[in-house]
């Protein structure tokens, strides 16, 4: 049965001519089609085009051709990435019934790879929130517990992989929105370096902090897929023109001779004991492999939530002003294009992305500038320093993903500060534009899924994915 | 602040929001209090300048396509209600 | 009552002379079907990201070196304002660090102009609206088409040294020169590639402080920026000697009634939220670029209108040379001079009378072979000019041109016999003319020696070489 094969076994089958895109496929497909009802991973799956690709695969692999390291291997895509033909919602009304003329680099990078696009997942309007259940369409379930949150805001993408139902997804990670989810839904889910992987084509939340990256069943399958979208793209001016290492073939280094900090600032207040308890235990295991395990500070990260709460809310405020009714999406018909606008923005934005659009325009707001928008900027130096002292002293760093394992629906809707508060320990990579990965780390008191975060300097995935894969391999 | 994001908010979301923004912005006050006075802003995290694409015409989109998705057109054009105000 | 001044800053946006748009690779051309220029950047779509145009970069340093700014390093920001011609509700543009500051301009009279800034911003796109008369207010509904849309700008704006409108439109001319010069513009005001909008105030002396000013807008030729600057002047200082004051507010130049109308009022709301622009980096262009730019530098109109001036032996400043050098017409005046032609009738021949179509593609050499006729005494001066029209068509040379005309100079002996008999025939007035002559009256004798010139040019019906009379009247005077 492939869904217990790992995206890399299943590609090699499918380029040797062991078994068929085509039919592997159906079982993914089958699984979908039996547990989406309940989980909602989806908000539309492309089985006809899927299913058309894949003939074309088995066709080119019958032919004698190779259709790339992710032959015939299913994918599903956050629904923020923008696809050519296939709707693309951000699970807003706003975006009613538009579909893109144009393929996000990464997607063009995945077809070119040979992989199966077979839907679009559910998330937090425009990546807004950390739990799913901020969507227009309902919100997704943990598939290890379905009256708990799947985390967010790529809780479709984390789901869908936690449930079988494709061995790959793509997610997107403005605060912490890869790790969290994957960190609740007990799978790999890496944000890389910002700069690494192309940005065009992924609807904008906060453009100096969005980065996409992979979801997958395992640490060799996330540095696959991280491999295929990484890289330079001339479309996005802020990608990075560094080359990108080869960095499956590292896995098995190990960690011998390494230096690894645990973060103190991000092991204290408000961190759950049982998720604390695993880190220590992750340390434990790393020190057993080798490495040299101490206690690490990055004093300024304290105050990465607050710098946070105004850098995203403000770019997000003028990413989010072309949603105005005139060129695609939602129209509310009105007397003059202002109320128009003002109608359509009222009826197609839900409340989670009202209010950040109003935060943001407040803190840009002439006469609150320096205080908010200019001082955060500030506070994003003094955090890229602290991680660079850090980095002196070591190779990497480890914290916890999320301050608790998943909560039930419903839990924190009503309270933002405490949703946004699921995000501490995501957040500062974000500010600092390095690299992390969540690996599931056992279970918590209530036996849903922990995250170990590994946190690398910039540019330094590689060393991050040795980590990360001798963890996985310390747990069983 | 509404009107200048081009919302309309009703008086029960008015009130909530008030509320939730000052407790965000009451988190803030930490940030606001730090005296960085010496410090420079951060913008990119990571520091790359002169990223410039040469002047060659590459694909445009679909003309039909585009409009195909747009609320209103008329000749070619995506149509709007009345503007109020000249552009500033 | 009391002398007022006019104080004048112009704000001039040019179009850039690029292939494609400031952040992608749709094309930048006017006249195309609505909204087929476009890419996902020019409309603005969900996930797409600007990257910017080099060559528009290399036209902003060459603009900065024209005009004699500091080339700074720069950084692109947004500008916050909802309005449906602009596809992202914000627009990239240079704010607080832009790419040229601290330049001047030279009029060519020689005044200086300072430049406060050229930075480099994306153009918007354009509205068609329906029903009322066409204009915005009244209109049903409006149509907007995004082909403009991310066409690269360099918005200029001079400090305000302008003190008339004379002055105003002396400062568009040089600027278009210079642009299309330099080749960052084609320059066209019609087709809005050159958009000016004006800051006037008034003050009663140079001393006081700056009035307040009123920004107009729509000022779509150089006649429309001199009027509205002059009813503008005219209103405000109406105002302020019936005791009122000027509001600060945007205005609208109607062409039609020759008035300027309120069109906004500053606002309080007009907080356009800016911020740097997080999809771009900062732009910091190397010394060595710039000196290359400035190395491939293209001659500016000053500097040809020196040359020239000293070609054609005339003083500058010199309206004839300015125009020419306008034109773009200064190197052909320059070859058709080096192929042998008279300096002073070819600078004459190229600013008059080939204004019109094909008039710049006239060869130097054919120029210079219908200035030796002329001055040879074959052709007059009006023969001349209907010759050179015709060379415009034809190519065949002058001299067959002039033959099949039957412009043929008229033999000297005739011509030395027709001048004697109008003098013989004129004897007051000859008398009068010696009179002169031995009195060194400059005046009279200019006027009277035009009058025999006159009479000969009549009864040869133009045919007789002005030169050529004038000699002999000299012969005549000194016998």
């Amino acid at each position: 049965m492939s869904s217990y094969l790992s995206a890399r076994e299943l590609a090699a089958g499918v380029r040797a001519g062991e078994w068929s895109a085509a039919s592997s496929l159906e079982e993914y497909l089958g699984a979908i089609d039996e547990s989406d009802g309940e989980v909602h991973a989806f908000n539309v799956v492309t089985a006809d085009d899927a299913r058309a690709t894949a003939a074309a695969i088995d066709e080119a692999v019958a032919a004698g051709r190779d259709p790339g390291p992710l032959a015939g291997v299913p994918v599903a895509l956050k629904d923020n990435l923008c696809t050519h033909g296939v709707a693309t919602t951000c699970s807003s009304l706003i975006l009613e019934g538009w579909v893109p003329p144009y393929d996000a680099t990464v997607v063009s990078r995945l077809r070119e790879a040979g992989a199966l696009i077979v839907g679009k997942t559910n998330l937090d309007e425009f990546a807004m929130a950390g739990s799913t259940e901020n969507s227009a369409f309902g919100p997704t379930r943990n598939p290890h517990d379905t009256t708990r949150v799947p985390g967010g805001s790529s809780g479709g993408s984390a789901a869908s992989v936690a449930a079988g139902f494709t061995p790959l997804a793509l997610g997107s990670d403005t605060g912490g929105s890869i790790r969290q989810p994957a960190a609740l839904c007990g799978v790999v889910g890496m944000k890389p370096t910002y700069g690494r992987v192309s940005r065009y084509g992924l609807v904008a939340f906060a453009s100096s902090l969005d980065q996409i990256g992979p979801f997958a069943r395992t640490v060799d399958d996330a540095a696959l897929l991280f491999e295929v979208i990484a890289g330079r793209d001339p479309l996005d001016a802020t990608s990075i023109p560094e080359p990108v290492p080869a960095v499956s073939e590292q896995l098995d280094r190990g960690v011998e001779g390494l230096r690894v900090g645990v973060v103190g600032e991000l092991m204290g207040e408000g961190i759950a004991p049982d998720v604390a308890a695993r880190v220590h235990e992750a340390s434990e295991a790393l020190r057993a492999a080798g490495a040299k395990v101490e206690d690490a500070s990055v004093p300024a990260s304290i105050f990465g939530l607050s710098a946070y709460y105004l850098i995203a809310p403000a770019e997000a405020s003028s990413n989010l002003a072309r949603f105005d009714g005139v060129r695609y999406g939602l129209r509310v018909d009105a007397p003059n294009t202002n109320d128009m606008m003002v109608a359509t923005r009222t009826q197609g934005f839900g409340a989670e992305v009202k209010r950040r659009i109003m935060l943001g325009t407040y803190a840009l707001s002439a006469g609150y500038y320096d205080a908010y928008y200019g001082k955060a900027q500030k506070v994003r130096t003094l955090i890229i320093r602290d991680f660079a002292a850090a980095y002196d002293r070591f190779d990497v760093l480890l914290s916890p993903t999320s301050p608790t394992t998943a909560f039930p629906l419903g839990d924190k809707t009503a309270d933002p500060m405490a949703m946004y508060m699921n995000d501490v320990c995501t957040i500062p990579s974000n500010l600092s534009g390095d690299p992390a990965i969540s690996v599931p780390y056992g279970t918590g008191d209530d036996g849903l899924p922990v995250g170990v975060q590994v946190l690398a300097p910039a540019l330094g995935e590689e060393v991050m994915f040795r980590v990360a894969a001798t963890l996985e391999a310390s747990v069983s | 602040m509404a009107r200048l994001a081009r919302l309309e908010l009703a008086d029960d979301e008015l009130d909530m929001f008030t509320g939730q923004l000052a407790a965000v912005l009451d988190h803030a006050a930490d940030v606001e209090a730090l005296d960085l006075g010496d410090v420079p802003p951060t913008s990119h995290p990571y520091p790359l300048k002169n990223v410039l694409r040469p002047d060659v015409v590459s694909a445009t989109v679909d003309t039909a396509e585009v409009l195909g998705a747009a609320p209103k057109v008329e000749d070619g054009r995506f149509r709007v209600p009345a503007i109020v105000g000249e552009a500033p | 009552m009391s002398e007022w001044e006019t104080v004048i800053g112009l704000e001039v946006h040019a179009e850039l002379a690029t292939e494609t748009k400031m952040f992608s690779g749709a094309p930048n051309k006017f006249g195309s079907e609505p909204n087929t220029n476009v890419d996902p950047v020019s409309l603005g779509l969900p996930g797409s990201l600007p990257v910017l145009n080099e060559k528009a970069v290399e036209l902003a340093i060459r603009l900065g070196i024209a005009l004699n700014c500091d080339i700074r390093p720069s950084v692109f920001s947004r500008k916050n304002y909802f309005y449906p011609d602009m596809p992202k509700d914000y627009q990239v543009s240079q704010y607080d660090e832009p790419i040229n500051i601290d330049g001047f301009l030279e009029l060519p009279d020689g005044t200086r102009i300072g430049i406060e800034r050229a930075h480099l911003e994306e153009d918007t796109g354009k509205s068609t609206h329906v029903g009322g008369d066409g204009r915005i207010t009244g209109a049903q509904y409006s149509l907007v088409d995004y082909n403009r849309a991310g066409v690269p700008l360099l918005e200029i704006v001079s400090r305000p040294d302008l003190r008339s409108a004379a002055d105003a439109r002396a400062y568009v001319a040089e600027l278009r020169a210079i642009l299309v010069a330099a080749e960052v513009s084609d320059g066209k005001m019609e087709e809005g590639s050159l958009r000016v909008d004006a800051n006037v105030s008034v003050r009663r002396s140079p001393d006081d402080p700056f009035g307040t000013r009123c920004e107009i807008k729509n000022l779509n030729s150089l006649r429309s920026l001199g009027r509205a600057i002059e009813y503008e002047a005219n209103r405000q200082i109406d105002l302020l000697e019936a005791g009122e004051s000027v509001r600060q507010e945007t205005r609208h130049w109607d062409e039609n009634d020759g008035r300027t109308h309120t069109m906004r009022v500053k606002e309080e709301a007009d907080d356009y939220r800016y911020f740097p622009e997080p999809d771009l980096v900062p732009l910091d262009p190397d010394r060595e670029w710039i000196e290359q730019i400035r190395a491939a530098m293209p001659v500016l109109p000053a500097e040809r209108r020196t040359r020239l001036a000293a070609a054609a032996g005339v003083e500058l400043p010199h309206d004839g040379v300015t125009l020419v050098v306008e034109r773009g017409q200064d190197e052909q005046a320059l070859a058709a001079v080096n192929a042998g032609g008279d300096p002073a009738r070819v600078l004459v021949h190229i600013e008059q009378n080939l204004a019109g179509d094909g008039g710049a593609d006239l060869a130097p050499g054919r120029l210079a072979a219908l200035v030796a006729l002329e001055t040879g005494g074959t052709l007059t001066p009006t023969q001349a000019k209907e010759v050179l029209a015709e060379m415009l068509t034809s190519d065949a040379a002058p001299e067959e041109i002039a033959a099949a005309k039957g412009f043929e100079a008229m033999d000297t002996g005739d011509l030395t016999a027709l001048v004697d008999g109008i003098i013989d025939g004129h004897p007051d007035e000859w008398a009068q003319l010696a009179e002169a002559h031995a009195a060194d009256d400059q005046k009279k004798l200019k006027k009277l020696s035009g009058f025999f010139t006159g009479q000969v040019m009549r009864q040869s019906q133009g045919k007789a070489n002005g030169k050529l009379v004038a000699d002999r009247i000299q012969e005549r005077l000194q016998t």
